[in-house]
C-alpha cells in the first residue's frame, strides 16, 4: 500500500503513460482536430475524433510530453485559456453530431502566466463548467495522472470520473499546500497526507465512481480495460433519456455538501 | 466600536492592502484616521464612513458583507437564508476547527458569504455577498452550499441574482470538496440563466481563484469595483513562475474591462442606481 506522497511521486513519475498514450492505447481512427477557432492551438491539450469500437467518440486529452523538448512543446501539460477554449469547441462539436466525449485529465494545473491572465484563464474554466454541466451528450473523465486543482475540474464535470490507482486529484498541489501551511513546500510529503487526495479518497468521498487498478497490470492490459468499460458505460448514458442524464449530472456535483455521507 | 480584525493579524499582502477601517480603528485605539494605500493620506474615518468607505482619492477600502448588504438594499428589505449552516472538519485537515473559530471571533459570521433576498431600488432579488474578514472569502462546501441554494430558490421563484465576490479561492482546508463546490454552483447558475433569469456578478477586491474560474465568471452582467485585484492564478504567484515583476495595474478591474472580461466598473457611488436600472431593465411582465 502506498502513501499518499507515494502516489503523488507514481502520478509525476517519468514514463507514466501521458494522455496521447491512452487515445492511441484505448481507440483506433484518431485523428487530431486543432485550435480554438479564437486565438491559439494549445499544445497541452490534445482532442479530435476517435472511433471506439464502431463507435465514433470525441477524446480530448491533457499531454504533459515525454522527454523534455516534448514537455516544452507541451509547456508541462499546463493549459492556457485557449487550451479549454479549443477542447469547448470540440465538445460543442461533439453535441452537434451526438458523439459521447470522453476526457482524459493529467495537469499540474492551468498555466500561470501573464498571458494566461490576459486572456482570461479564470472565465476560460468557469465556461468549461457551465457548458459542460449542461452538454447534452454522455461526458466521460479519467483521471489519469495529475489532477491540479482547477485547471483538471475544467475536463472533469462528467457524468462518471474515473481515476486510475495511482492518479491524484487536488484542490492544491501538496508543495503549494505545504507551504500555505508551514511555509515550507519540502513538506510536502505531510501535506500530500492531509490533502486526502488519493483514489481511494475520492472514492470515499464519491467525488469518482471508479478507481481503476494498475497494481500487476501493464499500461495495455490497463487500456484494454478502458475500453470495454468506456464501451459499456456508454452504451448505458446513450440509452437514458437526455434530461434525466442532465439531471444525474447535476446532481452528481449537487451533493458534495456540508452534510455529505462518506461512502465506505 | 467594531472589533472585528481585532484577532487577527494580516498574513499576506491581499489582506493588508484591503484592511478595512474597523480594523485599523481596533488597532490604533481610536485613532481616528486611517492611511489610504493608493494617495498614501491619512483619511478621516468619519469622512470614510460618510463616503461608503471610499477614499477622496477614489480608492476603495474593502467592505464587510454586513456593511454592503446596508449600502446596497432598500432599508429593511433584506431577509437572510440559510444563515446557520457551518463548515465541518470533514477531511479532519490540521488546525481548520481552530481557523474557522478564529475566523467566526474575526468576522462576526458564520460562514464567508451571506446569502437572501431583498430588494434594490425597488425590484426584488436574489442577494449573496462574500465576506473577507472569514478566511479571505475562500468557499467550502458551506459557502457553496448557500450559493447553490440562492441560485436555486432564484430560479424557483424567477428571481434575479446579484452576486458580489470578494475571495481568495477554493478552500484548502476542506480539500477536494472545495473544488467540486465550483461544478456544483456553476451548475447552479446554468440553470437559473436556461430558465431565463439574470444574473449579475459584482467583483471586489480581490477576487481570485476557484471563484474567478466559477461563479465570479459566470454573469450574464460582469461589474467590478475600481482597482479591484481579480484574476485566476494570484499575482505572487505568477511573480514567483516567471521570475519577473508585474506590470503596474496588472490584473485590476480596468485591466479587465480592456481586455474584454469585465462589463463595466462600477464605482461606489452610482452603484446601487445603476444595479437598480440594470434590474428594471430586466424585469419580466410576464413574472407574477
Amino acid at each position: 500500500m502506498k502513501t499518499a506522497y507515494e502516489k503523488v511521486q507514481a502520478a509525476r513519475a517519468k514514463g507514466r503513460p501521458s494522455g496521447l498514450g491512452f487515445i492511441r492505447g484505448i481507440f483506433s481512427d484518431f485523428i487530431e482536430l486543432h485550435g480554438d477557432r479564437r486565438f491559439a492551438d494549445d499544445t497541452a491539450i490534445v482532442g479530435g475524433i476517435a472511433r471506439l469500437r464502431e463507435k465514433p467518440v470525441t477524446v480530448i486529452a491533457m499531454e504533459k510530453g515525454g522527454n523534455t523538448k516534448e514537455k516544452l512543446f507541451r509547456n508541462f501539460g499546463s493549459p492556457n485559456p485557449e487550451g479549454y477554449r479549443k477542447a469547448l469547441r470540440l465538445m460543442k462539436q461533439a453535441e452537434k453530431f451526438h458523439r459521447p466525449v470522453i476526457c482524459f485529465v493529467d495537469t499540474s494545473g492551468a498555466f500561470c502566466g501573464i498571458g494566461a491572465e490576459e486572456r482570461g484563464q479564470g472565465q476560460a474554466i468557469a465556461e468549461n463548467l457551465v457548458e459542460m454541466m449542461g452538454l447534452r451528450v454522455p461526458i466521460i473523465a479519467v483521471l489519469i495522472g495529475e489532477g491540479g486543482s482547477g485547471g483538471a475540474l475544467a475536463l472533469a464535470v462528467a457524468d462518471e470520473v474515473w481515476m486510475l490507482e495511482n492518479a491524484f486529484y487536488s484542490v492544491i498541489s501538496p508543495e503549494g499546500c505545504a507551504s500555505i501551511l508551514w511555509k515550507d513546500a519540502k513538506k510536502n510529503k505531510e501535506a500530500a497526507e492531509c490533502l486526502k487526495l488519493t483514489a481511494e479518497d475520492m472514492k470515499r468521498m464519491r467525488v469518482v465512481e471508479r478507481v481503476i487498478p494498475e497494481e500487476g497490470r501493464t499500461f495495455p492490459e490497463i487500456y484494454a480495460y478502458l475500453e470495454s468499460l468506456l464501451w459499456n458505460t456508454l452504451e448505458e448514458k446513450e440509452n437514458r433519456d437526455l434530461s434525466a442524464l442532465l439531471d444525474a449530472r447535476y446532481q452528481r456535483f449537487r451533493q458534495f455538501g456540508p452534510m455529505q455521507e462518506m461512502q465506505e | 466600536m467594531q472589533l472585528q480584525g481585532f484577532f487577527k493579524k494580516p498574513k499576506n499582502e491581499l489582506e493588508k492592502g484591503g484592511r478595512t477601517p474597523a480594523n485599523a480603528m481596533a488597532e490604533a485605539h481610536a485613532e481616528p484616521s486611517e492611511l489610504c494605500p493608493s494617495c498614501k493620506k491619512a483619511v478621516l474615518l468619519n469622512e470614510l464612513w460618510d463616503n461608503n468607505l471610499v477614499c477622496s482619492c477614489g480608492h476603495h477600502f474593502r467592505m464587510n458583507a454586513r456593511q454592503r448588504i446596508d449600502f446596497i438594499t432598500d432599508p429593511g428589505s433584506f431577509c437572510e437564508m440559510d444563515g446557520d449552516l457551518r463548515a465541518r472538519d470533514v477531511i479532519e485537515f490540521p488546525g481548520y476547527e481552530k481557523k474557522l473559530k478564529h475566523a467566526r471571533l474575526a468576522s462576526g459570521e458564520k460562514e464567508a458569504v451571506i446569502c437572501g433576498t431583498g430588494t434594490i431600488g425597488g425590484s426584488a432579488c436574489c442577494l449573496f455577498v462574500m465576506e473577507p474578514s472569514f478566511m479571505m472569502g475562500s468557499m467550502g462546501t458551506v459557502v457553496g452550499e448557500k450559493i447553490t441554494r440562492l441560485f436555486e430558490y432564484a430560479t424557483a421563484h424567477s428571481l434575479p441574482v446579484v452576486g458580489f465576490t470578494v475571495s481568495g479561492g477554493a478552500r484548502m482546508q476542506e480539500g477536494i470538496l472545495s473544488l467540486m463546490q465550483m461544478a456544483k454552483t456553476s451548475g447552479a447558475v446554468r440553470r437559473h440563466s436556461d430558465a431565463g433569469n439574470l444574473y449579475i456578478a459584482v467583483l471586489t477586491d480581490p477576487t481570485t481563484g476557484g471563484i474567478t474560474a466559477s461563479f465570479a465568471m459566470e454573469g450574464d452582467i460582469i461589474l467590478a469595483e475600481p482597482g479591484a485585484l481579480i484574476g485566476f492564478a494570484g499575482p505572487r504567484v505568477i511573480e514567483q513562475t516567471i521570475r519577473k515583476k508585474l506590470p503596474e495595474g496588472f490584473q485590476r478591474a480596468e485591466f479587465l474591462v480592456e481586455r474584454g472580461f469585465v462589463d463595466r466598473i462600477a464605482p461606489r457611488a452610482g452603484q446601487k442606481k445603476l444595479l437598480a436600472r440594470l434590474l428594471q431593465l430586466h424585469e419580466r411582465r410576464t413574472a407574477q
